[in-house]
């Protein structure tokens, strides 16, 4: 118990919270059809990381969290301009967008990395769940004791900021979310503002995923987006199934690839730990492949209603 | 440095840096090529799908081999791996975006990302393995041209020009079908098995560059100088072959760029160099580029003032506007006063008499006028043949009545 409070409950949480997170945005991504943003916006955060570091000399959450949210936001500039200034399409905008950021951001780490800074190119692209270690959490007793609660890692405070970020947007905004997501021309005739409402959407996408990085890694937070959105979009046709069998999927991937991640092997005999943030993803795909296979509504039309 | 670099640019900075970049070289005019062909058919970023999905075949070859001969390293072998992970998870983007509902993005995330992770998984039972050379494998993630063998960089440029001759000889029927799916059809071609084979061509690609660019930065080899080349070009083949010269540039900048600095990471600036290029295009191609399209805006603009001022001027209509004073003032039609000079009277007269044929031409053949873009404001004996405009001048009705 006091091995679980220590090593296990932070990064598990912390999986929870962003596997919860993702799901709940990665909905309204399937829907649109716009899944490969956060594709491209998970991709960017690197050198918006690296940018900042170089220009603050810190790593402190905050300067972290504006450096890739400026680099988000540069990424959608650059998409947009691309594609419509030099009419090209709109996959295509987005991948020479999204391939030019990160190998900006992989050069400005190497070069930086020979002035002794330490952000690692694999911890960027694999994440590093376990290394968020609660030295301070002894037992269950630790849970109400001030001084251990003060020493629980910083990321974890992150997460539940952002998670309840996103979950007050998703709220206030969902009638406009719904809409713009089934007809963005009937929502612009209604001033509901599709415009900016997609670029909150993709604001929100981009915060999730910085919080998202240094635990999970940029390209495995894809998967957080969209496989349990994906599997949930052909169990029902109900919107709010959709959303609540969503989140049932992120937490059921994020308990159980941790938990194989961290024990699975050794009860069957091997003595070795993996990567928990990539057997999560890997679960999350597999209950997609599931879904695919099996789920009830996997061939049905788009018809969706919103009860 | 800039000595060094001068140096790689003239292939004269050893054999080892010469080879790897002609094998560079090779490989993305190869990946410009295929690219070109896959964005023309709009699925640019299936190779986005395909890159990441080599990482678990990678792996799991990387344990084999490792197992069986106690270092993991041996290139045909890791890339047939790659190659066969890349292949199933092709088939199951196009599986998913086929026989659910789900749209061709979903498809592509989910794939992309899930089999990453689990790549990422198999690294790190790797890292607890007893087999030497894992630091090797790292090197697939972002390129290590850097660390490359020569026997690695042979196989590479040999692999890449079997490819380039392949993508040769099907060039044909990828435009035939690129160019229209349905003429293609009936002209005897199997559209499946074409795009299959694109397929296959751009997983190949993929494939072999992973030493050198990395598997998350090869994607860009085979979409950003197919895209650049779209900006100087719309005929097909000559973006094909623009693709891939651009494709071959890129790398041979990059590599070269490389090699003057020891950290300094050779896919990256591959890639970097591919934008610089893309970014020049992007504002400076002739037609295409984003100064041209401005001007070309402006020129619109000023001949519809200049257009509408001659209108209002055998009108004897007052004219307020700035720009359109301006305009009749500079083609001498006005003076500074603002009184009509003769020469712009009799510009006058003409437009006007153009807009009335025009509106006749309207009147007459509406369906004829809606294909014609902005007519009205050609002159018309450059839209229509001279018969046609005789026959309108005939028919015109006398000046006072609407035509």
């Amino acid at each position: 118990m006091n091995d679980f409070m220590m090593f296990s409950l932070v990064p598990m949480t912390v999986a929870i919270l962003i596997s919860l997170t993702c799901a709940l945005l990665g909905n309204f991504l399937v829907l649109r059809r716009q899944s490969l943003i956060s594709d491209a916006i998970s991709h960017v955060a690197l050198p918006g990381i690296v940018a900042s570091f170089l220009l603050t000399g810190t790593i402190a959450s905050a300067a972290m969290m504006l450096g890739a949210g400026v680099s988000a936001l540069v990424t959608v500039v650059m998409i947009e301009a691309i594609r419509r200034l030099g009419r090209v399409e709109i996959s295509a905008a987005m991948g020479v967008t999204f391939t030019s950021l990160f190998a900006l951001g992989v050069l400005l780490l190497e070069v930086s990395q020979a002035s002794g800074v330490h952000i690692d190119v694999q911890h960027a692209l694999y994440g590093n769940l376990e290394s968020l270690i609660w030295f301070e959490g002894v037992g269950l007793a630790s849970l109400i004791d001030p001084t251990a609660l003060v020493t629980l890692p910083p990321q974890l405070a992150r997460v539940a900021m952002v998670a309840l970020l996103v979950l007050v947007f998703v709220l206030v905004f969902r009638r406009h979310l719904i809409l713009g997501s089934f007809d963005s021309e009937f929502a612009a005739s209604i001033r509901a503002r599709p415009a900016l409402i997609d670029l909150l959407l993709v604001t929100m996408v981009a915060v999730a995923a910085i919080a998202a990085f240094e635990a999970v890694g940029s390209i495995i937070v894809i998967a957080m987006f969209i496989c349990p959105a994906a599997a949930a979009r052909l169990v029902t046709n109900h919107l709010g199934a959709q959303i609540a069998w969503s989140q049932l999927f992120a937490l059921v991937s994020a308990v159980s690839g941790y938990w194989l991640a961290g024990s699975g092997l050794i009860w069957l005999g091997l003595d070795m730990s993996l990567s928990a943030a990539g057997m999560i993803a890997t679960v999350a795909g597999l209950i997609l492949l599931l879904a695919c296979l099996w789920g009830p509504q996997r061939r049905g039309h788009a018809v969706l209603s919103n009860a | 440095m800039i000595e060094d670099w001068w140096l790689a640019l003239a292939f004269s900075a050893g054999y080892n840096t010469t080879l790897v970049t002609l094998g560079a070289m090779l490989l993305g005019a190869g990946a410009g090529m295929i690219g070109a062909f896959v964005l023309l058919r709009k699925r640019s970023l299936v190779s986005d799908a395909i890159t990441h999905a080599t990482l678990p075949g990678l792996a799991l070859a990387f344990v084999l081999i490792g197992v069986v001969q106690g270092d993991g390293r041996w290139l045909p072998g890791l890339l047939l791996g790659a190659a066969l992970s890349a292949a199933l998870g092709l088939w199951l983007v196009q599986w998913i975006g086929t026989r659910t509902r789900l749209g061709e993005d979903a498809a592509i995330g989910a794939v992309l990302s899930t089999f990453f992770a689990f790549g990422v998984v198999l690294v790190t039972v790797i890292q607890s393995m007893n087999v030497t050379g894992q630091s090797g494998l790292t090197g697939y993630l972002v390129g290590s041209t850097a660390g490359m063998l020569a026997v690695e960089a042979k196989l590479i440029a040999v692999c890449a020009l079997v490819l380039l001759a392949a993508i040769f000889v099907l060039r044909r029927e990828f435009l035939l079908v690129c160019f229209d799916a349905d003429f293609a059809q009936t002209q005897g071609i199997n559209t499946w098995r074409v795009d299959l084979l694109l397929l296959l061509l751009l997983m190949a690609v993929v494939v072999i560059g992973l030493k050198v660019t990395g598997l998350i930065l090869i994607v860009a080899l085979t979409i950003t100088p197919p895209v650049t080349a779209r900006f100087w070009t719309h005929r097909p083949s000559r973006m094909v072959a623009l693709a891939a010269l651009l494709g071959a540039l890129s790398a041979y900048l990059g590599v070269t760029l490389s090699s003057a600095r020891e950290s300094l990471p050779t896919g990256s600036l591959i890639v970097l160099s591919a934008f610089a290029i893309f970014l020049v295009s992007f504002l400076a191609a002739p037609r295409r580029g984003v100064f041209a399209s401005l001007l070309a805006h402006q020129r619109f603009r000023h001949r519809v003032h200049l257009r509408q001022g001659l209108l209002s001027m055998s009108h004897n209509e007052p004219i307020f506007d700035g720009l359109t004073l301006k305009l009749l003032r500079r083609a001498g039609y006005i003076r500074r006063d603002g009184a009509a000079t003769p020469q712009g009277r009799a510009a006058a007269r003409d437009a006007e008499h153009e807009e009335r044929l025009w509106a006749l031409y309207r009147r007459l053949y509406p369906g004829d006028a809606l294909h014609r873009e902005h007519a009205g404001l050609e002159p018309i004996a450059r839209v229509l043949p001279p018969d046609a405009i005789n026959d309108l001048e005939q028919r015109l009705p006398p000046k006072g009545e609407p035509a």
